[in-house]
């Protein structure tokens, strides 16, 4: 099977066009995804591809087409809803929260809901107050539901099949900061990343650096860095937030006996909060040192770059933070 | 307030007539044991019968391929699911939060199912599952099945947004959708006239090219004329459509709504009874000797004493175990536990 070069948009995009081919029931609707390419290009050349039968352009109507699409998912179809960024499916949380994570309970596991909403996370570039959220947090709180955010164009890629295999609904959270990170990607092998399985991305023994999308990155240039200080950090990036994979997670405090999680969503009451509560509950007598935190600043991101900088984590945050527990 | 519409002549066979009757007397007996219920501690939460609007889910549900065609409502939900032929102690079971019920207890009385009758719940947000039932017309037509779907909903919910995103998408689209608005007159216990700015609802269609009536839903004959004609043309024409059912809510909007004189006056719900759908289909069969008195009262009597029945079996079903609660979270996994 060939490796290919590639970069996580397209690795998104690949994984859609195998699964598009292999199962006429997967179909992908959003705003903009057909003849305009998509926003963030991810869907480009799927509706030429496809048309408008599988490629559903929609009116700017989130809660209305996310409804559509959890009807559709009932019926035994597996759709695929891109959200122009994830700020917007803020206006569809009635349909996710409180219709789509909840059918299978309330019908006493008579219908199921195959739905996959992807779309981007996070802050971009000085798109400000309304177009920056990390809404990660919000859904992982929500049972019912399944969170991932890989950091990878490997991850995306084998992520992404395993989304649109689950009979429930997936949120797949990407990061406009990622869709041009490369990765090798081996194609039509139906490669696939189960839900829960956390990825050590970098082994270390002083310190656990605990993450997801894109600030694994973040983590692993800081982490380079703590290595000329003498500071052996390990990466660990945890991509499913729902399961979450605590073993892995523990595993690492167990070696290291520190720990920092770093996420760019707001600080307080974050699905980063929680992971530092479970390491607390589950590995307090492991630990040597208070659990650091590393987390978006509270304000509603603000639009000049330097303000923004400000807000979003970055190595120089994590490594003060790790300093501070040493 | 509609007018009563005239009775048209009666195109139904004998055995036809017998049955809406009996299916009105059925849901009226059901509805009355599922207030008893609620009062006696035995339904908690909150429950919404159909009492005075039977004609409306008798006439629409008896013009389907039952099995085949979906249906989905909001929370007033016990009469669909007993004539798409749902068992009867199944759904009180249900309603009482038991582990024999549709749900092993995990729905309650807004959130009924029967999945594999084609009846799609049960939805306790007001207007919230306008577009899940253009979904499932969406699921239907993208396969090039001839199912049609039947999406109730209330006066209430014709005024939320996510109601005209989906009707704009199933105009867009085609979608083999019938939205039924049924206009009981009031949202919970806000008039048609103080929530609706146009209270001609079924105009909800207009601005959408969708096409739209007014019809009326107290006269079981009526609606099932009306109701044939719009389902046969709808399945063949792979559109959707906008209907408002004018009846009305004998019953107050919740078992809890204790004090329906705050929203409207006694004089008002007398004359509603003269409307009432049930009187008005026994006058029906009296005057065109159809039925006898003897009859009529005998199938009211079985009636009763099937809704005892019904209620006495859901009754011995058992509370659900503890340990159930995590059950159907998720379809292959559990979440994580304790407190």
């Amino acid at each position: 099977m060939p490796t290919v070069e590639m970069t996580y948009r397209e690795a998104l995009r690949a994984c859609i066009i195998e699964e598009m081919d292999a199962n006429e029931s997967v179909f992908v609707m959003g705003e903009d995804i057909g003849r305009y390419q998509g926003t963030f290009r991810v869907t480009q050349g799927l509706f030429d591809k496809y048309g408008p039968k599988r490629i559903i352009d929609t009116p700017i109507v989130e809660p209305g087409f996310t409804g559509i699409a959890i009807g559709a998912a009932m019926t035994g179809l597996r759709p695929i809803v891109e959200m122009m960024t994830m700020s917007f499916s803020i206006l569809a949380l009635d349909q996710i929260i409180n219709h789509a994570a909840k059918i299978h309970y309330m019908t006493g596991g008579q219908a199921k809901v195959p739905l996959v909403v992807r779309g981007p996370g996070g802050a971009a570039n000085q798109l400000s107050a309304q177009h920056s959220h990390s809404m990660e947090g919000w859904y992982a709180h929500t049972p019912g539901l399944k969170v991932v955010a890989p950091a990878t164009a490997e991850d995306a890629y084998g992520m992404l099949r395993t989304a649109i295999h689950d009979d429930n609904p997936v949120i797949f959270t990407e990061n406009p900061g990622l869709y041009s990170v490369k990765g090798s990607i081996e194609l039509d092998n139906g490669y696939a990343v189960p839900f829960g399985k956390a990825r050590v991305a970098k082994e270390g023994s002083d310190i656990s650096l605990i993450a997801y999308s894109r600030m694994v990155h973040v983590c692993e240039k800081a982490a380079e860095e703590l290595e000329t200080l003498g500071i052996s950090a390990e990466v660990i990036d945890v991509r499913s937030l729902l399961p979450l994979d605590t073993e892995t997670i523990f595993a690492s405090v167990a070696k290291t006996h520190r720990a920092v999680v770093v996420y760019e969503d707001w600080k307080s009451g974050s699905f980063g909060a929680e992971i530092a509560a479970r390491i607390g509950e589950e590995c307090f007598d492991e630990l040597d040192a208070p659990i650091g935190r590393v987390g978006g600043l509270n304000v509603p991101m603000p639009y000049s770059r330097v303000l923004e900088l400000e807000c979003i984590p970055n190595e120089n945050d994590v490594i003060a933070a790790v300093q501070k527990l040493a | 307030m509609a007018s009563p519409a005239k009775m048209k002549p009666n195109q139904e066979s004998p055995a036809n007539l017998e049955l809406f009757y009996r299916q009105m007397v059925q849901i009226r007996a059901f509805e009355t044991r599922c207030n008893t219920a609620y009062r006696t501690g035995k339904a908690g939460g909150y429950l919404h019968v159909y009492i005075g609007m039977e004609a409306t889910a008798v006439g629409w549900l008896n013009s389907l391929r039952l099995g085949w065609d979906y249906v989905i409502t909001a929370y007033r939900d016990h009469a669909q699911p007993l004539i798409m032929g749902s068992d009867p102690v199944k759904i009180m079971a249900e309603i009482m939060g038991r582990k024999d019920g549709y749900s092993q207890g995990k729905g309650g009385s807004m959130h009924l199912y029967d999945i594999k009758r084609g009846f799609f719940g049960g939805w306790g947000i007001v207007g919230g599952h306008t577009p899940l039932g253009a979904g499932l017309a969406f699921g239907s037509k993208y396969k090039g099945e001839d199912r049609v779907t039947l999406n109730f909903l209330g006066d209430g919910a014709a005024n939320a947004g996510v109601f005209f995103e989906t009707l704009n998408m199933a105009a867009l689209w085609d979608l083999p959708c019938i939205f039924i608005i049924e206009n009981n007159e009031f949202a919970m216990g806000t008039r048609l006239e103080y929530h609706a700015a146009d209270t001609e609802l079924a105009k909800r269609g207009y601005p959408f090219g969708i096409k739209h009536e007014r019809l009326d839903g107290m006269d079981v004959l009526q609606v099932r004329q009306d109701a044939q004609r719009i389902i046969d043309w709808v399945r063949v024409n792979q559109k959707p459509y906008v209907v408002e059912i004018m009846n009305y809510r004998f019953a107050g909007h919740g078992a809890a709504d204790n004090d329906r004189q705050l929203y409207r006056t006694k004089e008002e719900e007398d004359e509603a009874q003269k409307r009432d759908p049930i009187a008005r289909m026994e006058n029906f069969l009296r005057g065109n000797n159809l039925m006898t008195e003897e009859k009529m009262e005998a199938i009211r009597d079985e009636y009763d004493v099937w809704a005892d029945d019904v209620m006495e079996k859901a009754d011995a079903s058992p509370h659900p175990d503890p340990s159930e609660v995590y059950d159907n979270v998720y379809t292959d996994m559990m979440p994580e536990a304790g407190h």
